[in-house]
């Protein structure tokens, strides 16, 4: 009888189900595995692996994340339950309390830096890119750190939208340009009217009367300030000259 | 480290429908199926991982997965059900494969159930020989047995198949 030697020949023939490699190259750790969440800016994709969370997007579907994501990060990519707790994480994470763990391999080592620096701008609060610069080592290197947040893999999560330009114009946004940028800092509580009008007329530090220091604006330390108190500067030989020093918590000038 | 992950990511992609269909014609279904290719598959990392490059190198990784995957059905079937891994996301796949072109999926199921319910000794053998047509000699490698004791367990596999030899069952 063929028929059954050719029909059991057939049964041979079955294709493992779609995404079983990647789904398989997920758990053992080599590929990263995503999900759709629900956050406060809306609906994000966030890739995750064994090292932390690897990138994230606000994408019109899991098809175009997946490309992005698969040119950008370059590893295989595999949709997934996501663990319990984070949905929790993420959801603290963008409200500004605990951090995630974030995997930044494929990033060259000054690109890391700058992504890590940024880390530690507090919500509600904004620095100039050539601040970054500066904090790094690289002073001179404003433009690096422009592209490197522009190619950063985690946005909302790695906070580049905290970093503006100098002279108060909000400045670009890989996370969904200019007016996602704006949105974000709005919600975060950063007053940008204030803020460009401040840079607008040539102002780059605020300083505090009572206590004699000046800060970035945004800095928390001076935002508590009453505002009869507050005096503004071009820079910071004017700052110096009026007897303020920089703020510790800001480091508006190098030391 | 890398090297090894590169020869696993590899080995994934080279053989995992031939595991899924091994899993497929040992289990009967497509769910069970994926367990045990997926199983089959961290098991042989959980390997790799400790193997030195040489053998590595040397290992011939289809019978290899054979053996694996036969010893994770043995396993399950034995009642000491391994905890298997709920990979992520990972759903049953109720797409239409491409084995639809030649076999109508109903029948596909159909057959590959009949030959899960064969008894184990004739459902490996003819599942290794006529579904994964591995020869006579790779079947009784992969399996441990002597080739005549494999050829006999073939055919006799294909006779309760046929539904021809159903008086005297084997014990």
């Amino acid at each position: 009888m063929t028929t059954l030697r050719d029909d059991l020949k057939r049964l041979g023939s079955v294709k493992a189900p779609r995404g079983f490699a990647d789904r398989l190259l997920a758990h053992v750790g080599m590929a990263d595995s995503y999900a759709r969440f629900n956050t406060v800016l809306g609906p994000v994709y966030v890739a995750w692996n064994r090292n932390g969370v690897s990138a994230a997007a606000r994408m019109a579907s899991a098809h175009e994340f997946e490309a992005w994501f698969r040119k950008d990060v370059g590893r295989q990519l595999a949709p997934a339950a996501a663990p319990p707790d984070l949905a929790e994480k993420i959801t603290d994470e963008l409200h500004g309390s605990r951090r995630l763990r974030f995997d930044l391999r494929g990033l060259t080592p000054f690109e890391q830096a700058v992504l890590r620096k940024t880390l530690e701008i507090p919500r509600g609060e904004v620095r100039p890119y050539g601040w970054i610069a500066r904090e790094i080592g690289h002073p001179a290197a404003v433009r690096a750190v422009g592209s490197a947040l522009a190619n950063n893999p985690i946005p909302y999560f790695i906070p580049c939208h905290r970093v503006v330009r100098t002279d108060g114009k909000i400045g670009n946004y890989g996370g969904g340009g200019p007016d996602a940028k704006r949105s974000i800092l709005t919600m975060e509580g950063v007053q940008l009217k204030r803020l460009e009008e401040f840079a607008h007329h040539g102002y780059r530090y605020e300083g505090v009367r009572t206590t004699r220091v000046f800060c970035l604006p945004t800095c928390y330390q001076g935002k508590a300030a009453n505002e009869r108190n507050v005096v503004r500067f071009h820079d910071e030989a004017e700052a110096r000259a009026a007897g303020y020093r920089p703020c510790k918590h800001c480091r508006p000038a190098a030391a | 480290m890398e090297a090894r992950e590169k020869v696993f990511e590899r080995m994934v992609h080279e053989h995992q429908d031939r595991i899924f269909a091994l899993g497929f014609a040992l289990t009967g279904n497509r769910h069970d199926a994926e367990e045990v290719a997926q199983d089959t598959f961290l098991r042989a990392y959980r390997a790799l991982v400790t193997y030195p490059p040489e053998r590595i190198r040397d290992l011939k990784q289809s019978a290899w997965l054979h053996r694996i995957a036969l010893n994770v059905v043995r396993n399950r079937v034995r009642g000491v059900k391994p905890q298997l891994v709920e990979l992520n996301g990972s759903e049953p796949d109720r797409s239409a494969g491409p084995e639809e072109d030649v076999m109508r999926r109903a029948d596909m199921v159909a057959l590959a159930a009949r030959v899960a319910g064969l008894p184990p000794r004739f459902r490996e053998a003819v599942v290794l020989h006529h579904v994964q047509e591995l020869s006579y000699d790779e079947a009784a490698a992969a399996l441990g047995q002597p080739v005549g004791t494999v050829k006999a367990n073939v055919h006799r596999g294909l006779k309760l198949l046929r539904g021809g030899d159903d008086d005297n069952s084997q014990g």
